[in-house]
């Protein structure tokens, strides 16, 4: 099993939406690296036939009558959010930014 | 100080709750700025809890079964009006519109919140040193990490800063801290604590538990904790076990199993400590011989795939939008990124990585697919240990205490929770007890393992435990 390379760390802070200065990139290189090649012992493992764990516990859907009930304050939740406007939580703008 | 104690004469009227909160107030004076277990000490919240715990003893009602007793809580559980920040700059500040269940249930059983303890950022650690904060020391050596993540709990209890601490336990975060501090601490039962309120790391794994100075103290924290939670979906729909009246049932003809794997590269002082506690519970009855589990050794590369995959999911909900920090930017997309980059610390961004990193396409069957599968025969082969074993035994951590600065290499941090993490891949119930003392005169933690829901037996190996332990103890706990 290949540790991840320099390109791979780049690629995955995009997914994860964090950026990273050239210095990071070194470090998480290694750092992630060495984590992955450890990960290689569990390629040894034959596991052809062994089924997936998830969860500890079965879990089933379970359904519930559609009653309202208590739900947070509005104005209380808001009032920690880093910026609303009329009820609603307020962003910098998601489309038609000009480049 | 013992909460059954507290809880008993502050009911009684012979205490006032107010008195025994000065005094761990003066405990926290004393040697807080030199332990930096908490992030935030509740005084004032905390004086009116206790005058109301007192107000309701002079007027004959029953506050509770922790009546007036000092309670802290790691600053990932959410706290009404209360800053909870995780340890992590992007939760600087924030304040929770809501108690988590746990936090409920404590307060309404009469306890008093005393404060918010330090933990490695959003409870990524074995040390506290990942904290945004700075570390919190151990209380019996401050040039050594108390463990972690919920090393600032483990620290309040061991100081005498608070009788009772809850934590987290994502692959060891309470036992390991209460092991490497001197104390008691208990992960139970996947499924036996609501995680209701509880800042999720990774939520397959998770579970609330108690710390404190005595296996009784324990068990009176977990009943009032446990049982069915509609508000949590893992929450197994059964009422809170009853573990304070069996504690003195002993181990007579139980079947107790060392667990061979989990002794291989186990520091001496460790080990050998582990073998008393073996000989311990013979000498009370148990029959103890050795148990192979040989999946446990795979299962600390089974849980740094899976935890961390998990966490890349939970903690895409950090983004700046709806609470904690926001580093704005000319439209969302950037905003998200500039909030993230500068909120997480770099431990909490390489367990993203790494999680986003497995999870993603051309890497998923080979890593948390193959992890998944582990932990499969991680169950498997507990479930066949436990076919002729009431109870496992290992140790809790590796080594005691080390020095500051000591694991700087990701791996070395990581074996810390060789031992504990597998009951939280299987979702089994697992304690540390305190049993004597290692290397430099620190703490040694004695893990004992039990199937789901054998938290009575559980606790009553323990029991048999802390009652034969070794007295050589450095006096240290500053016991209130």
């Amino acid at each position: 099993m290949t540790a991840i390379t320099p390109e791979e760390v780049e690629h995955v802070a995009v997914l994860a939406r964090l950026r990273l200065s050239p210095e990071e990139v070194a470090h998480f290189t290694g750092h992630l690296g060495a984590i992955l090649e450890h990960a290689a012992d569990v390629e040894a493992l034959d596991l052809a036939d062994v089924p997936p764990t998830s969860h500890p516990v079965h879990l089933e859907n379970v359904m519930r009558p559609d009653r309202v009930g208590p739900t947070l304050d509005r104005d209380e939740v808001l009032a920690e959010a880093p910026a609303a406007q009329e009820n609603r939580f307020r962003v910098p703008p998601i489309l038609g930014v000009e480049p | 100080m013992s909460a059954v104690e507290i809880a008993a004469k502050v009911r009684s009227g012979e205490w006032s709750a107010v008195d025994v909160l000065e005094g761990h107030l003066e405990a926290i004076s004393a040697r807080e700025d030199e332990i930096h277990a908490f992030n935030l000490v509740m005084v004032e919240q905390a004086r009116r809890a206790a005058a109301a715990v007192d107000d309701a003893v002079a007027s004959g009602r029953d506050p509770g079964p922790l009546a007036g007793v000092p309670l802290a809580l790691k600053d990932n559980m959410c706290t009404h009006g209360v800053p909870t920040t995780c340890s992590s700059r992007i939760l600087d500040d924030w304040k929770p519109p809501y108690d988590a269940t746990v936090v409920t249930r404590a307060v309404e059983a009469g306890a008093v919140v005393i404060g918010k303890t330090n933990l490695d950022e959003f409870a990524m650690g074995s040390s506290t040193e990942h904290s945004a904060f700075g570390p919190t020391l151990n209380p019996h050596d401050t040039t050594r990490v108390p463990g972690g993540s919920s090393g600032g709990s483990a620290a309040a209890v061991a100081a005498g800063f608070s009788s009772l601490a809850l934590g987290s336990d994502t692959g060891g975060s309470i036992r390991q801290p209460a092991a490497l501090c001197g104390v008691v601490g208990v992960k139970p039962t996947y499924g036996l604590v609501s995680r209701y309120g509880l800042v999720a790391f990774a939520s397959s794994l998770d579970q609330i538990g108690p710390f404190a100075t005595s296996v009784a103290d324990a068990a009176l924290m977990l009943e009032v904790i446990a049982g069915h939670d509609p508000m949590d979906s893992t929450s197994i729909p059964r009422p809170s076990p009853d573990i304070s009246s069996h504690l003195d049932q002993g181990v007579e003809g139980m079947r107790i199993g060392l667990v061979t794997e989990l002794m291989e590269g186990i520091d001496p002082d460790v080990s050998a400590r582990v073998h008393q506690a073996a000989e311990a519970l013979t000498a009370a009855g148990a029959v103890v011989d050795e148990v192979s589990v040989p999946a446990t050794l795979y299962g600390l590369t089974a849980y740094y795939l899976i935890a961390p995959a998990e966490a890349s999911s939970n903690l895409a909900r950090f983004d700046g939008v709806r609470y904690g920090l926001r580093v704005d930017g000319p439209d969302t997309a950037e905003m998200m990124i500039r909030t993230r980059s500068a909120g997480f610390g770099d431990e909490v961004k390489a367990r993203i990585m790494l999680g986003t990193f497995a999870l993603s396409a051309g890497y998923y069957e080979a890593f948390y697919g193959k992890a998944q599968k582990v932990r499969t025969l991680v169950r498997r082969e507990f479930a066949a240990a436990y076919a002729d074993h009431d109870l496992l035994l290992s140790p809790t951590s590796p080594s005691v205490a080390f020095p500051l600065g000591a694991k700087a290499d990701p791996m070395s941090m990581y074996m810390c929770d060789v031992c504990t993490l597998p009951s939280n891949l299987s979702g089994e119930a697992a304690m540390s007890v305190p049993y004597g003392t290692g290397a430099h005169g620190l703490p040694v933690g004695v893990q004992v393992l039990a199937p789901a829901m054998g938290e009575v037996e559980m606790f009553r190996a323990a029991a048999v435990l802390e009652a034969a332990a070794p007295s050589d103890h450095d006096g240290e706990e500053g016991r209130s």
